[in-house]
């Protein structure tokens, strides 16, 4: 009996954790299945971070500029040789070279033309904007000493904001003397000031070593499926790349010994005396190189009045060469160089200078577009709403628009640019590129969700206020015009709204029709050339000047700025004026 | 000009109003119809002669002008061929808009100059005729009001055949599509057998620019731009398709309100997001990431991969498939969650079991939906997948799209008659009829199997 009732208790329990195992695993499984759903919405989100703080991150140094402050004798020679004041000839007078020869001040040892051009180049070619401007507008400062900013070039600017390289200040820890004060020359400091620099060529040495294994890798593997002369060609250069190799090897492996530095390895300054000069050859104590400011005195220099600077990227593999580094390194340590906000970005249209490009033709483009759009499909989508929602009769016609409504929404939008382009511009030779044609095609692609968003609007009113305003005998029309479309206008505006929003990211379709061109004037038209903020992101990113690329990121910005009010505006009217019924 | 004949159209129409309305005002009651109504009517028989007479007037006269313009030209000048004509019409528009190219010769100039004194004339005359026109038209209906007029009949009457035609705008776009890509496309065909074009497996046709060179009937192969956008799509949705249809699920099934006003912003910023943002992103951010990682792991990986444009335009497609499938989930009745809930079954078993089943039809066709649409997508693929035809399956490797073919084969000036540029609207042509056929079979399968469980 006992044992009767042992082996039931036994197998009841044996059942029992069948039973729970089988639950723990439904419930695992359960458990599992909710952990899909929450990880695909945190991949999602986490997307969205990426994406936006990529684009927050690449557009910050977009918006500030840098500027050069210098003191330019306006001359009269230069400016207006007749001395009429004339306001056409101050207008175009030749004010960049009044600031080269300021600039030039600042560096009275800079004689060769090589140096002379990259001073030169600091510049942007727009940098005179400030000084015409007051010129024209007061020519009593002809004869003159203004002071004005100067916009620096686009690769100084990144020079100046540190995306071009990084760069290492050290003061020095010894008194240093130097062999002279021009040419080459020689600096020897008491402690080992030049160790870090010179830590830095070797870990260059290396990776250049390593990069030039890779290449004779590559060209071993290309080497395996020739013959012949081609053969013996690739294997001598994979032989002549191994002993690169191996001599970088060999440099690298030497620590602490003397090491000669050129283009490919990181560039050493030290400014000493007033002078900076850079490194052609480096030990642990001891530098010799080349000065690129002349010395004021060959003084020994004592421990903190001197320093080293070094530019962790390699000259041959930045734009900035060396001698325009140490130019706007020394005019940024006597505080000439400023930074600040760039409004220009809002100011001003297109242009090929990543300095002087600007948002403002793209955002008027976009503006006049999205104009030609509201005012064509929004009439026109709310009233087909109407006629299919109130007036239209179930029959075949009917059924043929539906159907061709909801076709339409889903037909990509590069097929709307073909439409546009084979219609518009052939058939009807409407003007390429402008913004007439741009909001007619964008309004054929907001029109079906326009539609489709006012007759859910429409349907949401209540039969009982047609019914009502019907049996105080208003005609049909009456009844939709006076009652049910008010009551449905706020649901249609959300609608409209959010098309509108839409529309205004759209891309494909623009570049079609043309709008890709470079449009550099801000345009006053709806019939002249433009361009739209997208597109105009578009053509940007696809430029190699790398300054471009936080410019691409800020008009992203603009571009999303402007689709967030947009839909925030449609958010509060649909928590403001929506009604449940 | 065209400004200032619509402007003196709308304030000629508002001073008919006023006039019908005021006319009937003046009429002793009872009135047929309110005096609002008859303004109405005085105002439509106002803005639609001009209207009319506009239209009319710039289908013809301008073209006309142009004719006469380019016969006057001396007989060295005169348009050989329909290339030379169009070169000749472009230059002549040059002239009149005042944007004339600096080589340009004199004569031309001067037809140019010609023609815009003929067309300026001829916006004047245009201008004087509305007028009579409207004039006439307000005149003759004044006369008709009388106390009987059933004027609301003519304006709803008129305002009925206005929204009948703002509905047809639909289907007359839908015609202009089929009617600008197909028409093109004959063009093409005239110049690349359909069976080259189809079955063709080498796409080239960058040298079909000159005639006289080796080769200058260029390749338009097909089936390498096919594998291409099959191979993004394919990418697209194996991102798209999981993330999309498990945020829906959870979103309608698991999410407290609180975890909805989270999630549900997140989907709708994706959604809201312009393509060439993700496009951006793409190509600078994610392109070189996927290569970095696939070098790193030792595969050799092109740095326009099929890989990262397929993977941003997931993330763009996501919002949309799961916005429809939250639709058809939401739709499947309670009850049936109910009946599987009292036999025991756990959340997760009556999703996979009950709810996805009755759904499936609905999210098949979210599915296709929005296959449509990667192959649509165009900005993406423009700036981050390639331009250079391989025939690979590998999504390592670099693709180009059907999208990204058109949209470069179109970019600046082009000749309407080279084989270059008509292709790009054959594949306009085959890319709206996928797009149409998916959209098709997907409404089909969601009508057919909409009712089955309701």
């Amino acid at each position: 009996m006992t044992e009767i009732a042992a082996t039931a208790a036994h197998s009841m329990s044996a059942a029992e954790s069948a039973a729970a195992r089988r639950l723990r695993k439904r419930y695992a499984a359960e458990w599992r299945f909710r952990a899909y759903g929450v990880a695909a919405l945190i991949i999602a989100a986490l997307f969205i971070v990426a994406l936006l703080s990529d684009v927050v991150v690449k557009s910050v140094s977009a918006f500030t500029q840098t500027r050069v402050t210098l003191d330019v004798p306006v001359s009269a020679e230069t400016i207006d040789p007749e001395g009429k004041r004339d306001p056409q000839t101050l207008l175009t007078a030749d004010y960049t070279a009044l600031l080269r020869d300021a600039l030039r001040e600042k560096f009275p040892t800079v004689t060769s033309r090589n140096d002379r051009r990259a001073l030169n180049g600091l510049l942007s070619s727009g940098a005179s904007e400030d000084l015409q401007k007051r010129v024209v507008a007061d020519p009593a400062l002809i004869g003159t000493t203004v002071k004005t900013t100067a916009l620096l070039s686009d690769d100084a600017d990144l020079f100046v904001k540190g995306r071009v390289t990084a760069i290492e200040t050290e003061q020095g820890t010894g008194s240093a003397t130097v062999s002279g004060m021009d040419g080459d020359v020689t600096i020897v400091s008491t402690n080992k000031d030049f160790a870090d620099a010179l830590a830095s060529v070797k870990r260059s040495l290396a990776s250049q070593a390593s990069a030039l294994l890779a290449e004779a890798d590559r060209v071993a593997d290309n080497a395996r499926s020739t013959t012949g002369d081609e053969k013996t060609a690739l294997d001598a250069k994979i032989a002549e790349l191994r002993a690169q190799v191996a001599v970088l090897n060999a440099r690298f492996a030497a620590a602490g010994a003397p090491e000669s530095v050129d283009a490919e390895e990181p560039t050493t300054l030290v400014k000493i005396n007033g002078g900076v000069v850079r490194a052609t050859e480096i030990s642990a104590t001891e530098i010799k190189g080349t000065t690129m400011v002349p010395l004021t005195s060959a003084d020994a220099a004592a421990a903190g009045t001197w320093k080293i600077e070094t530019l962790a990227v390699p000259e041959a593999s930045r734009r900035v060469s060396d001698q325009e580094a140490v130019f706007l390194s020394v005019l940024s340590d006597q505080g000439l160089i400023a930074k600040n906000f760039n409004w220009s970005f809002f100011s001003r249209g297109d242009s090929r200078e990543p300095e002087l490009a600007g948002v403002l033709g793209g955002l008027v483009g976009s503006l006049l577009t999205m104009f030609v759009t509201l005012v064509l499909s929004l009439p026109i989508g709310v009233l087909a709403a109407i006629y299919l929602e109130e007036f239209a009769p179930k029959n075949r016609w009917t059924e043929f628009v539906e159907v061709n409504i909801n076709n339409l929404a889903a037909v990509p939008s590069i097929v709307f640019g073909l439409l546009g382009l084979a219609v518009f511009l052939n058939f009807f030779g409407m003007p390429r590129s402008a913004p007439i044609v741009g909001g007619l095609v964008i309004a054929l692609m907001a029109l079906p969700t326009i539609i489709i968003a006012s007759r859910a609007a429409i349907r949401a009113v209540p039969p009982s206020i047609r019914e009502a305003a019907l049996g105080v005998g208003a005609s049909h029309q009456q009844a939709v015009f006076h009652h049910v479309l008010p009551l449905a206008m706020p649901g249609i505006m959300t609608g409209t709204i959010i098309a509108m929003a839409h529309s205004l990211g759209e891309t494909a379709p623009l570049i079609m029709i043309g709008m890709v061109a470079f449009v550099v004037d801000i345009p006053s038209g709806f019939t002249q050339a433009a361009s739209v903020l997208p597109v105009q992101i578009f053509s940007w990113a696809d430029l190699p000047e790398i300054a471009f690329q936080a410019k691409t990121a800020a008009a992203i910005l603009v571009l999303l700025v402007f689709l967030f009010l947009m839909n925030a505006v449609a958010i509060v009217l649909r928590r403001r004026f929506e009604r449940r019924w | 000009m065209v400004l200032v004949y619509f402007g003196l159209m709308l304030l000629l129409s508002a001073l008919a109003y006023y006039l019908g309305r005021g006319q009937a005002s003046s009429l002793p009651r009872p009135l047929a119809a309110l005096p609002t109504y008859h303004g109405a009517r005085l105002a439509l028989f106002a803005f639609f002669p001009m209207l009319g007479l506009f239209i009319l007037w710039e289908a013809i006269v301008p073209r006309l002008l142009m004719s006469r313009a380019i016969s006057s030209l001396p007989t060295d000048l005169q348009p050989a061929d329909a290339l030379s004509l169009s070169a000749r019409t472009r230059e002549l528009l040059a002239v009149v808009n005042g944007t004339p190219s600096a080589d340009i010769s004199e004569t031309v100039r001067a037809a140019g100059q010609a023609l815009a004194s003929n067309l300026s004339m001829a916006g004047m005359i245009l201008l004087v005729l509305g007028l009579a026109v409207a004039g006439a038209g307000v005149f003759w209906a004044k006369s008709q009001i009388t106390q009987q007029l059933r004027a609301r009949h003519t304006v709803e009457g008129t305002v009925n055949w206005l929204l009948i035609a703002c509905s047809a705008i639909a289907i007359l776009t839908t015609l202009g599509i089929v009617m600008s890509v197909v028409f093109e496309t004959f063009q093409f065909f005239t110049k690349v057998s359909p069976v080259d074009f189809l079955f063709g497996t080498k796409w080239s046709p960058q040298t079909a620019i000159r005639e006289d060179q080796v080769g200058s009937s260029g390749a338009f192969g097909f089936i390498p731009l096919f594998i291409g956008t099959l191979v993004v799509m394919i990418v697209a949705m194996c991102v798209a398709a999981p993330i999309g249809l498990f945020s829906a699920i959870y979103m309608a099934e698991y999410a407290t309100p609180r975890v909805r006003a989270f999630a549900k912003p997140v989907l709708e910023i994706l959604a809201g997001i312009p393509t060439v943002v993700y496009g951006f992103f793409a190509a600078l951010t994610v392109a070189p990431l996927v290569r970095d990682i696939g070098r790193a792991a030792g595969f050799d990986v092109s740095s326009e991969s099929a890989l990262a444009a397929g993977i941003v335009m997931g993330v763009m497609i996501t919002p949309f498939i799961s916005s429809l499938a939250d639709d058809v989930i939401n739709a499947v009745p309670q009850a049936m969650r109910d009946g599987s809930y009292a036999m025991g079954a756990t959340k997760s078993e009556t999703v996979k079991k009950v709810v996805l089943p009755a759904a499936l039809p609905g999210i098949v066709a979210a599915i296709m939906l929005a296959i449509s649409k990667a192959i649509g997508e165009t900005m993406i693929v423009v700036m981050a997948a390639g331009l250079a035809a391989n025939l690979t399956l590998n999504p390592l490797n670099s693709v180009t799209t059907i999208t990204v073919q058109i949209a470069t084969m179109l970019v600046g000036d082009q000749e309407f008659d080279s084989a270059k540029t008509l292709s790009a609207f054959a594949l306009g042509f085959v890319l709206f009829i996928f797009t149409l056929g998916l959209n098709i079979i997907a409404l089909h399968i969601a009508k057919k199997y909409k009712e089955q469980y309701d």
